[in-house]
């Protein structure tokens, strides 16, 4: 045996560097999932791509048989939508990301590792976190090329990006539970395909008054539809209003909804990745 | 260096392992052969703290699995097929990755990472994806990701499984390399060729047990099996080359006409030798040739595991 790997060993003893090597592995692996993206430009660009491609379809395609109510531009109305499904998108990427380790043998390889095990969740976390900022910059950028703009203030318009990011964050966990419950890769096409029920039943592309009634309820209590109605607010973007509880508290519904998914599925998260030793 | 006591698993049903005990002294290459759902890999998933064992103790490296994996996991690589390297990142990438997980700072994963590629012979491909790796490239470089932090034990899960030959050997010549240098192995495979070849010591595991255990020679010795082969030069001798060989040796003697071969089961293998042979002679029978053998490990296995020859793929 050499030195080395006794010093290793017995390198782990207080809370400090126990805190301190956590925060170290969860850095490296955040490293890694960079790297992939390096490695992987197409798959990022068209990623990247694809909800500025929704814009236009939904902008200028269908655009034009969209009316706002209480008036305004639709594009303006439909961004901050754009902006929310972003984020939504994102868990896909999540999914596909913890799956495919799991699939491969990649997490037990971590596994047998004496690194912090945490370390393999919030490195994930704090990688999809980034590239959720990196995604929603683009779309910012193309809402500004399409006639978007914030509306009310830079203060305002910083709450409603750290909103967005709030969401992610909270569907990141979501993510990586399903991930760990299901653990096969080719599911993530459920995903891809359920995110536009949810989409849809949202005041993401048309606003929830315009629905049946009990759509319309639906709509207006759909997590989603809080964040989107918050950012429409914060960015004083059209159709924010709405006399509905739940579109009069958007803000604080904003950050309940996905506070309340983090609570969920993050305790949960880490409870399926301890016992995947059974 | 590798000490388990009782070991038991199930998976819902299925018993995996049904307390499993084994000893591997430091140093040594210790080989567990067992067909397919023996509990090998169940054995290994526990000893590297991948998986709970339901009852039992293990130690690895002198610290025990369950209560102290963090530093079971300091000292041990894992290779094969339950821990795989990231085919999207280079060959590189892979090992300073890992080595950086091992805690290694930056510029000495990076050093350690540069010498496993050349000591492996994927300098060249260092830069390329893992991804388009030949099957003995992603094994060496396996094997590599195992050893980023210089462990004193290693265990190698079914290393050779899908390789060529060739590659086969290469993996062959590392695992003796390591054994030379003092690692401690602990390998399983299918192939009683590779445990013949490698291991020290053998565990053979069947039904979630180790059922036999010993060196090689001991356990073909155990089931003292020992023939005195002889081949013949025409066909017609057969039978007589049967009836002479045998009483000469003492046993019923088989014959195996399809190879013109006469084989006779012998407990003192010199003096049955020099009896056979003159005894042949005396009968104008020609041989050949003759051989001394002890039982392949096939046929150990096979006696042992009570397995149809056709089940064990080999």
């Amino acid at each position: 045996m050499s030195e080395r790997t006794v010093q290793l060993g017995s390198a782990a003893p207080g809370d400090v560097s126990r805190w301190r090597w956590a925060m170290a592995d969860g850095v490296v692996l955040t490293g890694r999932a960079l790297a992939h993206w390096v490695r992987q430009p197409a798959q990022v660009l068209v990623g990247l791509l694809f909800p500025v491609l929704l814009v236009v379809m939904f902008g200028y395609l269908l655009g034009g048989a969209m009316t706002v109510p209480g008036g305004g531009d639709y594009r303006e109305f439909l961004l901050p939508g754009m902006f929310a499904m972003t984020m939504v998108f994102g868990v896909e990427a999540t999914y596909a990301a913890v799956a495919t380790d799991l699939a491969r043998g990649v997490t037990d390889r971590f596994r047998s590792l004496p690194m912090a095990s945490s370390a393999v969740l919030t490195g994930r976390a704090a990688a999809d976190l980034l590239h959720a900022a990196v995604a929603l910059a683009v779309m910012l950028a193309c809402g500004w090329a399409v006639g978007w703009h914030p509306r009310a203030g830079l203060p305002a318009a910083a709450g409603a990006v750290g909103l967005l990011l709030l969401l992610r964050f909270a569907l990141i966990w979501v993510g990586i539970h399903l991930a760990l419950v299901l653990r096969r890769p080719e599911s993530v096409v459920v995903l891809q395909i359920l995110v536009w029920p949810l989409g849809f039943t949202s005041s993401a592309f048309v606003a929830s008054e315009s629905m049946p009634g009990w759509l319309g309820a639906v709509a207006g209590w759909n997590p989603l539809s809080a964040t989107v109605t918050a950012c429409r607010e914060l960015f004083g973007n059209p159709g924010s209003g709405g006399g509905s509880f739940a579109a009069e508290h958007a803000v604080i519904l904003a950050v309940a909804w996905p506070l309340l998914l983090v609570a969920v599925f993050l305790p949960l998260s880490v409870r399926r990745y301890r016992h995947l030793a059974g | 260096m590798i000490e388990a006591d009782g070991l038991r698993r199930r998976f819902g049903a299925t018993v995996a392992l049904a307390g499993l005990d084994l000893r591997v002294p430091p140093g040594s290459v210790c080989g567990l052969l067992g067909a397919n759902g023996a509990g090998k890999t169940t054995a290994v998933r526990i000893l590297t703290t991948l998986l709970r064992a339901d009852a039992g103790r293990a130690r690895v490296a002198g610290f025990d699995v369950g209560r102290q994996p963090d530093r079971v996991r300091a000292r041990i690589g894992l290779v094969g097929q339950h821990a795989a390297v990231d085919e999207v990142l280079s060959g590189r990438q892979n090992l300073v990755l890992f080595g950086r997980l091992h805690h290694l700072d930056a510029a000495r994963a990076r050093r350690v990472a540069a010498g496993l590629l050349d000591r492996f012979g994927l300098a060249e491909a260092a830069d390329r994806p893992a991804g388009t790796y030949s099957g003995g490239m992603r094994r060496r470089l396996d094997l590599a990701a195992g050893l980023v932090h210089d462990p004193p034990v290693l265990f190698l899960d079914e290393p050779t499984t899908g390789l060529d030959p060739r590659a086969r050997a290469e993996v062959w010549d590392y695992v003796r390399e390591l054994s030379a240098a003092g690692t401690t192995v602990l390998l399983t495979t299918q192939y009683l060729e590779e445990a013949d070849q490698l291991a020290d010591r053998l565990a053979v595991v069947a039904a979630g047990r180790v059922v036999a255990a010993g060196t090689p020679d001991e356990l073909k010795a155990a089931l003292r099996g020992d023939r005195v082969d002889v081949a013949l030069a025409r066909a017609a001798d057969l039978d007589a080359a049967a009836r002479v060989a045998g009483a000469a040796a003492g046993a019923a003697a088989a014959v195996d006409a399809a190879t013109l071969r006469v084989s006779v089961p012998v407990q003192d293998r010199v003096g049955a030798l020099a009896a056979i042979l003159p005894a042949l002679a005396d009968a104008g029978i020609a041989a050949t040739d003759v051989v001394l053998r002890r039982p392949t490990l096939d046929e150990v296995f096979l006696r042992l595991t009570g397995a149809e020859r056709g089940e064990v793929a080999a």
